[in-house]
């Protein structure tokens, strides 16, 4: 007679896989990426099949150097979430060996020359763009303009074309379908003393951030919910940097409103809102306490501003969060949690 | 002391332990200078030739020194040998004493030199502690040229770029482009080029190692194995 079977305490409800928790950070991502092709057209599509191509071959290669089974690894789609979140980050003219080499150093390096997913200390994503943005300055400016702004609108065959072969499809240069990026205008702007109520007067301006780029960051917000929803990640990340980015802007804005710009306008510019939901939130290089994920989400927003206020790059939050990354260990020790019993001062008198 | 051979003083200075990929002495010049290969190459020759001399000078002086005062006497013949070698590049090799800079004089600096002063040459004959000083000088200049090599040719696609700065006119023709067209890849000529290139340099070097000895070269790792 079959004797009824029941699985071991703890008794979960349902089955959380790294494939499963992977899958619902892709679709929530997919709002943000349709917004994205809707406002700049499909370049970044080519991107993100590119980076996924590549991410996926250098993840086998390099199991196969480990001598790591393919099976488990390579369909949790850990890598493509890092393809994806590295192809948002990079231009979506920019050339087909970017994704190669960035993915190089976020699969290969970042990720598997540490040890594989789960013992990474930096975020895979944010250290292959941060290798081609500081490797490659030119390629690395091949940002378009909202296409309602666009004198030529690139479409698919001519993205193609250019990432491949580095042709401009029209008559003309890259400066004629290129743009500097919101931030860029504005950095550079500041820097040659213009106010920010002049430099907001270009067309390249939206209600708070960039145009186009403020909607982007709405729809990942949303996806961003919806994670936060299916407790995929947790509240204190995001609202540590989105908070944090407020709290520090406003006195600056306050004081100096012809050079600081108002808190909003950071929160909608760059790569904020994507970072604050889906970047800074990875489990593995962040905090895992819940008061140490605020001071880590903070400690993002802070270099962030200063690296956008002082520093040479126009944004700042991958550099943020690579810094962070390496704060994260000593963060998670000074914040943990006191075990039921435990003496405030965190000193456990019986083994004294 | 004296019955161990030359040829294992050698194999040992050279690649048992050697000084860049297994003990990891001199980390600093290391890193900075090997932007390319002729830069690692004039700072490893003069690393080797410090090297030789201090060792010959302290090994000569090793009856004479006291042992409380043995410390300040090999940083004064180091700080000797760097100072008459910084003179010399200043001299003939103008052009590399300006790029290789501070690095020159902060030889004096190099672990590895007074650490081989104080465990190698301040107990041995001369001709031992000479053998000693070109061989570790030796295994230092291969490492710093090899990581200049990776940096060059992943940084900027040419081999040999400026020879002519160490070996006169005739060498700029020397210079290899590699890759022609090449636009640069910015990270391995900086500072984090540096990190991965040595990382790689002594993974490659712990594989082969491990691999003619089919074990562990790293003694820490054996160490724990042994314990297990």
């Amino acid at each position: 007679m079959r004797s009824f079977q029941t699985s071991n305490a703890p008794h979960m409800p349902q089955q959380i896989s790294v494939a499963k928790v992977m899958l619902q950070v892709l679709l929530a991502l997919v709002p943000g990426i349709l917004a994205y092709t809707w406002y700049f057209g499909p370049g970044i599509l080519v991107q993100i099949l590119l980076a996924t191509v590549f991410a996926l071959l250098i993840e086998a290669l390099f199991l196969r150097m480990r001598g790591r089974p393919l099976k488990p690894f390579i369909d949790d789609y850990s890598a493509v979430v890092t393809a994806v979140l590295f192809a948002l980050c990079v231009p979506p003219l920019a050339p087909w060996w970017i994704s190669l080499v960035g993915m190089l150093f976020a699969i290969g390096f970042a990720k598997h020359l540490y040890g594989g997913l789960g013992q990474n200390v930096f975020n895979p994503a944010m250290v292959g763009y941060v290798v081609v943005l500081i490797s490659f300055p030119q390629a690395m400016t091949a940002w378009l303009p909202p296409v309602t702004l666009a004198e030529h609108s690139i479409g698919i065959l001519d993205s193609l074309q250019v990432i491949f072969t580095g042709q401009v499809p029209i008559a003309g240069s890259w400066d004629a379908i290129t743009q500097a990026t919101p931030l860029d205008t504005l950095k550079t702007g500041i820097d040659s003393g213009r106010m920010i109520s002049e430099i907001r007067q270009s067309p390249l301006f939206g209600d708070f951030g960039g145009l186009g780029w403020e909607w982007i960051a709405n729809w990942f917000a949303l996806g961003g919910i919806f994670l936060l929803y299916k407790r995929v990640i947790s509240w204190q990340v995001p609202a540590a940097i989105i908070g944090s980015v407020i709290l520090l802007s406003l006195p600056l804005w306050l004081a100096d409103p012809d050079s600081s710009p108002f808190p909003l306008q950071h929160v909608f510019s760059g790569a904020l809102v994507l970072a604050a939901f889906f970047i800074a939130t990875d489990p593995v290089s962040g905090c895992v306490s819940p008061r140490g994920r605020l001071v880590f989400g903070a400690g993002v927003a802070v270099i962030t501003l200063v690296i956008r206020r002082w520093g040479g790059y126009p944004d700042g939050v991958a550099f943020a969060v690579l810094l962070m990354n390496m704060a994260a260990p000593l963060i998670d020790r000074y914040t943990r949690p006191r075990i039921y019993g435990e003496k405030p001062d965190g000193r456990d008198k019986k083994n004294e | 002391m004296t019955d161990v051979s030359l040829k294992k003083i050698f194999t040992d200075g050279a690649w048992q332990q050697n000084t860049g990929l297994v003990v990891l002495l001199g980390l600093c010049p290391l890193l900075a200078v090997t932007s390319t290969v002729v830069n690692g190459l004039a700072l490893g020759l003069a690393t080797m030739a410090t090297l030789i001399l201090s060792n010959l000078s302290v090994s000569l002086l090793r009856g004479l020194l006291k042992p409380e005062i043995r410390i300040p006497a090999f940083v004064l013949i180091i700080a000797s040998v760097v100072t008459v070698i910084e003179l010399l590049m200043h001299a003939f090799f103008y052009d590399l004493y300006r790029v290789l800079g501070i690095f020159i004089p902060l030889i004096v600096t190099n672990c590895a030199i007074i650490g081989r002063a104080e465990a190698f040459a301040s107990r041995n004959r001369p001709l031992a502690s000479v053998v000693d000083g070109f061989a570790t000088g030796l295994g230092f200049c291969i490492t710093l040229v090899l990581l200049g090599a990776i940096r060059e040719f992943a940084g900027r696609g040419t081999l040999l770029a400026g020879a002519d700065m160490l070996l006169g006119d005739w060498a700029s023709s020397l210079t290899l482009s590699i890759i022609p067209d090449y636009s640069g890849f910015l990270l391995a000529m900086l500072a984090p080029g540096a990190f991965f290139g040595l990382a790689l340099l002594i993974a490659a070097r712990n594989a082969w190692a491990a691999k003619a000895d089919s074990r562990p070269q790293n003694p820490a790792f054996e160490q724990v194995q042994n314990k297990s």
